[in-house]
């Protein structure tokens, strides 16, 4: 019902609406909820059909939260949305994201909107690029510097380099770029300014692969406006074949797979209290193997480059600059990560919440409410502990990027993640803007589409994090 | 036991000649452990497992137990003990989550005993039974703990913290049967071996994870808790409810505790992150370490104290890669550094100071100034004999500065700033009000700067010239004193009691100080020191340096030193010199150009006393103001800085306001905005909140005006249910209705709402209005007579 709210009313007379009256027409709405006309292939995002989103959209919590995000920012945006799915979750995220840009922090707002901008250009996102410059002129950011990053000041163009880094390659950050932004001169950035840039960078990074993972829509007032432009370029191109994975005659087998899944579940669950036999070398070759194999899991079809919309490519310098698999056989693969080494529980946290008061402690919520949440079930079957399905995702994620867990057997990611899986997940984590609807509809095809979102959201925490901790390690090393 | 205490004489000669010393590791440590002899030390990281002896000046690696061809992930450690009671006996946490135990008796390279492979996750602490040989307790982060015996291959029991993450146990030195774990989530369990199936009793000792724990030595129901909120807590265990007796707020979060040897109350902890030294607490003394140690260059991970009785010696391994000995007396003590002082103000205008005895005592050579009322307590903390390492005794003087009755008083403060009319009246009578409500509180200057402003800024002529003269010649006697530090001012009456007092003080001291060794502090000492700072001091607070009764400045001993004294910064930015010669100069030239500055009057007077009288004289208003009013903007706004500087930023803040427009573009905001801040929180302290809102409201500035908007929550409840609403629509949770309705035309209102106090209904203002226009009863039909005003 939300949609109809923000379709109702373009987002040039946003402004002119009391809050109040906004909300009325929404609430007055509720009763002929799904009859209300829309625009075709409108809705939050392209991949889940609007009912989907909708269809919970009545529940308590997660209407009082968009109810919340209207109030304090004069719209339900598409993201919202999606995530309303997981009501919990989004409570999280929508505080971290309203500390992040709208209270105390040790950056002026246009400059937090710019960051972002920056950061989403890096993955080429129209959608944020536009939602976030819009904001920028509104808390009265300099025209100019929305002509590209060359118009900017000095101080924000150096940000280029980790910001390009980070997207892309975040383990290859080190204190040399810490350094290098922390100089004493006329451009250097202080530490807690710095803390929170990365913060956004990093937010803005994953929140570019939720959306693209989701394929969220334009919001209503995007379009026509510059910053138009089609969110993913491949949303559209999905055969209509495979539109409904439930429907579709596939769906036996998707009905097969999920029964698999859970099979494998519970003989690995079975298996972890017998099975001692495994070496640790073999434990350390399975990780080299999970970490070698997702080379080849990279999307099948490389699709041409699209050509990047000139008003997003301005805030892009190297555009080259891409994800490159974290060990190609022949090269010097960049040390591994030991994820018990630096942990976020105890070193990143500290370390945030010392620079940036309040965001560590949001972040640590948002991490774990997110690593911790589950309904119990998987399509159709209900009361399952999917404790270690969520694990194998998120610590495939992180060995995507390299941060190896020293115990975990990474032979569990093979035995839980199908291949589809694998492959939308490396997509979009990595390079999200390839991803297309196919990917989305072929892996889990029996699942629910807000468990496909959950997957998302898995993804923009892990990939969040994974790049948190590399910064914060360089960081660390600085200072030390 | 009589073995231990031959072990400690044989050390006593070691600990005489060991010192600070450090050696080099191969690879960063995570953790280490001592054998129960104090020669040997084992160090274990990701990359490392050593063992260490300790020599008299040198650490001497022994063994390395890191053998085999292919380094296998279990000697990745996470942490590793060495038994206290089997020195052949270590045990090494994996971060697989295996746990290893080796046994330095076997006769072959690889000293590996058994590995347990229970855990799933890493495994963040093992920990011997301090009694038991072959009792091993491990924690993991997969929220188990188990119970091994070393004799048998399994675990014997488990214990699930139902909470994720334990990060911590630790066996009860008293208990037998008891162990102590924290977890990630805050809390601390307690378990006794005999029962896994459920923790005998569970408190919520931290905010985020409890990275450590560390039973007391000696008094045993202590535990001492580190954890990433970084606080240092100590819960009492003997009662009941596990009660915080010390809690000591460190600058980081704290991975390690450890209760220091054979002192009761000190705790040595090292941090998690950014800060790399050790502390060395005394839990009673929570706010400045006992001692520190610095020398590593990054965190440090591991801390042990060399030996169980010994607390002269610490040895800590750090991922810097280096594993050092530190030796007490090397240790920095920031006490040392530290100059306990403090200073608070009451809002009256009484002053608090203390100091630690020897800095005041030391300070004799000035002299007392005469009038200052105190009250010296002082403060002795007691040499405890039990307590052989307390190194500092601590002493401080506390005084207390009162002002007397009269001068320090407020009184006139909060009379003038309920009386001041601030808007809502044309300018002239608005000064003409504060001009007479200034005069009655006695404050004639004041009246005079009012009378000013009305005379410079509207029309000029209407005020007789006679009174202005008076009104001058009265401001001329008091401006003097502008300059005064008046608090220690005091009427020859109350100096009298005053010294009374002060003598009654002395005797008390002196009763005090008797049994301390320290010499003796000569009150009279004592004060003047005090009193020479005082001064100064006054400046950076509110008090009001311009009270008009406290002309009786003693002109027997005048303090000549006292202008020079320069504003402490943090009072108010010092944009303009005011008391400045050269500028004063200037305004006398000024004046000879121009007699109509008259308005300046008082304000050059004040900055050069000594000249002024002669200029009264030509300032009679015998002329007509006829110049521009702006012609007077910078001598006005010259006066307001000299009225926020003097510490009566009431003024400064009224007549802002009262000219508004006139002379606001004068002032940079930002120092429109400290004045307000000033002033409101004034004005809150002495709790007149109606007029501080009305400042607030009355300010130009942004910044000041939207005070009133932050925190403005109204608490409603649903006109239904009658219970409140958390809601932020306009449904109410409980009974799901419209809270909010109208009672004229039904439907909800958004936006402003009135209601009844008497029957709460109420509705859109418009439909209320007309409807109670017409009838006289609630529009809801409740019988009620509403009434609308």
């Amino acid at each position: 019902m939300m949609v109809a709210g923000s379709d109702c009313c373009g987002r040039t007379d946003i402004k002119g609406y009391l809050p109040c009256e906004q909300c009325g027409d929404l609430r007055n709405k509720e009763d002929r909820e799904i009859k209300i006309p829309r625009q075709l292939g409108r809705g939050p995002s392209s991949f889940i059909p609007v009912e989907e989103i909708l269809q919970e959209g009545t529940e308590r919590a997660q209407r009082q939260l968009f109810i919340e995000a209207f109030v304090s920012t004069g719209r339900v945006d598409n993201v919202t949305m999606v995530m309303g799915l997981h009501p919990e979750y989004l409570a999280s995220f929508w505080k971290t994201q309203y500390l992040l840009l709208r209270l105390d922090g040790p950056l002026p707002y246009h400059k937090r909107h710019y960051i972002a901008i920056m950061a989403a250009a890096r993955h080429q996102c129209s959608y944020l690029v536009g939602f976030h410059v819009a904001e920028f002129l509104k808390v009265g950011g300099n025209p100019e510097w929305l002509q590209g990053l060359h118009r900017a000041p000095q101080k924000l163009r150096n940000l280029n380099e980790i910001n390009k880094i980070l997207a892309h390659r975040p383990w290859l950050i080190t204190k040399e770029h810490i350094e290098a932004l922390l100089k004493t001169g006329e451009n250097s950035w202080s530490l807690a300014e710095l803390i929170q840039a990365l913060v956004l960078l990093t937010h803005y990074h994953s929140l570019a692969s939720f959306v693209f993972g989701c394929g969220i829509n334009l919001e209503p007032g995007q379009e026509g406006g510059p910053a138009f432009q089609p969110p993913s370029p491949r949303s559209c191109d999905s055969s209509p074949a495979s539109e409904d994975g439930m429907s579709s005659p596939s769906g036996k087998d998707a009905m097969q797979e999920v029964e698999v899944l859970m099979e494998r579940m519970k003989l690995l669950q079975e298996c972890q209290l017998e099975e001692e036999g495994v070496t640790q070398e073999e434990m350390e070759t399975r990780f080299e193997l999970e970490k070698t194999e997702s080379l080849l899991v990279a999307p099948t079809v490389d699709i041409a480059e699209p050509a990047l919309p000139p008003n997003v490519l301005c805030f892009v310098e190297e555009p080259e600059f891409g994800y490159k698999d974290f060990t190609r056989k022949g090269e010097q693969a960049p040390p591994t990560f030991r994820a018990q080494d630096y942990t976020w529980e105890d070193h990143g946290y500290s370390l945030i919440n010392r620079l940036y008061p309040d965001m560590g402690q949001l972040l640590d919520e948002k991490f774990q409410v997110v690593y911790n949440l589950t309904y119990n079930t998987i399509a159709m079957h209900s009361g399952v502990d999917t404790t270690m399905l969520r694990r194998a995702i998120w610590n495939y994620i992180h060995c995507v990027f390299g941060i190896r867990y020293d115990d975990y057997d990474y032979g569990e990611v093979n035995q839980l993640l199908e291949r589809s899986l694998k492959v939308y997940i490396k997509t979009v984590a990595c390079y999200p803007e390839k991803a297309t609807k196919r990917m989305y509809t072929h892996f889990w095809r029996h699942f629910k589409h807000s468990e496909k979102v959950h997957v998302n959201l898995l993804l923009l925490e892990a990939r969040m994090q994974a790049a948190l901790l590399y910064a914060l390690r360089a960081i660390t090393r600085y200072m030390t | 036991m009589e073995k231990m205490a031959r072990v400690t004489t044989a050390l006593g000669g070691n600990t005489i000649t060991g010192r600070t010393m450090f050696c080099h590791l191969d690879a960063p440590a995570n953790a280490i452990s001592v054998c129960r002899d104090a020669a040997q030390v084992v160090v274990a990281g990701r990359n490392i497992f050593k063992i260490y002896s300790i020599d008299e000046d040198q650490f001497v690696e022994k063994l390395n137990l890191r053998v085999g061809r292919k380094p296998s992930l279990n000697f990745s450690c996470a942490d590793v003990v060495w038994h206290q009671m089997d020195e052949n006996l270590l045990a090494t946490a994996a971060t697989n989550g295996v746990v290893v135990t080796w046994n330095l008796g076997k006769p072959s390279r690889n000293k590996q005993d058994q590995l347990f492979t229970e855990h799933k996750r890493t495994v963040n602490k093992v920990c011997f039974h301090p009694t038991e040989v072959y009792m091993l307790l491990s924690g993991s982060q997969d929220g188990y703990m188990k119970c091994f015996d070393l004799r048998k291959k399994d675990s014997v029991s488990t214990f699930s913290g139902q909470s994720e993450s334990v990060r911590d146990v630790q066996f009860s030195i008293r208990d037998y049967f008891t162990f102590a774990a924290t977890f990630e989530n805050g809390n601390v369990q307690l378990w006794d071996i005999r029962r896994p199936d459920r923790y005998e009793r569970m408190f919520t000792a931290h905010n985020g994870p409890v990275f450590c724990c560390d039973w007391h030595l000696e008094d045993r129901g202590w535990l001492a808790t580190g954890g990433r909120d970084k606080m240092v807590k100590v819960w009492d265990m003997n009662t009941n409810r596990a009660k915080e007796i010390y809690c000591v707020q460190t600058i980081a979060s704290v991975a390690r505790v450890k209760w220091r040897p054979e002192c009761k109350h000190h705790i040595a902890t090292c941090s998690m992150m950014v800060d790399h030294n050790i502390y060395v607490w005394d839990v009673r003394r929570p706010f400045i370490p006992s001692a520190m140690f610095e020398e590593h260059k990054d965190v440090t991970t591991g801390i042990v104290w060399r030996h169980l009785h010994d607390p002269y010696f610490l040895l800590s391994g750090s991922k810097d890669s280096t594993l050092y000995q530190h030796i007490f007396k090397d240790a920095s003590q920031p006490i040392d550094r530290a100059n306990p002082e403090g200073l608070c103000y009451s809002l009256f205008g009484d002053l608090a100071f203390a100091a630690k005895e020897s800095l005041i005592s030391s300070d004799s050579n000035r002299k007392p100034y005469i009038g200052d009322r105190r009250h010296p307590i002082f403060f002795k903390r007691k040499l405890d004999p039990t307590e052989q390492f307390e190194y500092i005794s601590s002493s401080s003087a506390l005084s207390v500065f009162e002002t007397d009755l009269e001068s320090g008083s407020m009184d006139w403060f909060v009379r003038t700033a309920k009386q001041y009319a601030l808007a809502g009246r044309p300018l002239a009578e608005l000064c003409d009000h504060n001009a007479k409500v200034a005069k009655e509180l006695d404050r004639d200057q004041v009246a005079q700067t009012w009378t000013m402003l009305r005379i410079i800024y509207s029309s000029p002529g209407t005020v007789p010239s006679a009174n202005l003269n008076h009104s001058l010649g009265k401001g001329s006697t008091s401006l003097p004193l502008m300059n005064s530090f008046n608090l220690k001012d005091i009427p020859p009456g109350i100096g009298n009691e005053s010294r009374l007092e002060r003598s009654k003080g002395e005797s008390r001291s002196e009763n005090i100080l008797m049994d301390s060794s320290s010499t003796l502090i000569n009150n009279d000492e004592n004060e003047e020191t005090e009193g020479s700072d005082v001064p100064a001091d006054y400046l950076l607070g509110d008090v009001e340096g311009d009270e008009d009764e406290l002309y009786m400045m003693d002109h027997e001993n005048p303090h000549a030193e006292e202008q020079e004294y320069i504003l402490p910064q943090e009072a108010f930015p010092l944009r303009h010199e005011i008391v400045d010669n050269p500028s004063a100069l200037d305004h006398l030239q000024e004046k000879a150009d121009s007699p109509h500055v008259s308005g300046n009057e008082a304000e050059t007077v004040s900055l050069t006393p000594v000249e002024s009288f002669s200029l009264i004289s030509i300032s009679h208003s015998l002329y007509e103001n006829r110049l521009p009013t702006d012609f007077f903007n910078p001598i006005v706004r010259d006066m307001l800085l000299f009225y926020a500087e003097q510490g009566d930023v009431q003024m400064a803040v009224s007549v802002l306001i009262v000219l508004g427009d006139r002379i606001r573009k004068e002032i940079d905001e930002q120092t429109q905005e400290h004045w307000y801040t000033s002033y409101i929180d004034l004005l809150q302290r002495f709790q007149l909140w109606n007029i501080s809102n009305e400042v607030i409201k009355l300010s130009t500035c942004r910044a000041i005006n939207c005070l009133n908007q932050a925190s403005t929550t109204l608490h409603i409840n649903c006109s239904n249910c009658k219970r409140p609403m958390s809601n932020k629509g306009w449904i109410c949770d409980r009974c799901r209705q419209c809270a909010s309705m109208c009672a004229v035309c039904h439907h909800v209102v958004k936006g402003l709402f009135v209601w009844c106090q008497g029957c709460s209904h109420g509705g859109h203002l418009q439909h209320i209005m007309k409807w109670l226009e017409t009838s006289s009863h609630c529009p809801a039909g409740c019988g009620h007579l509403c009434e609308y005003t």
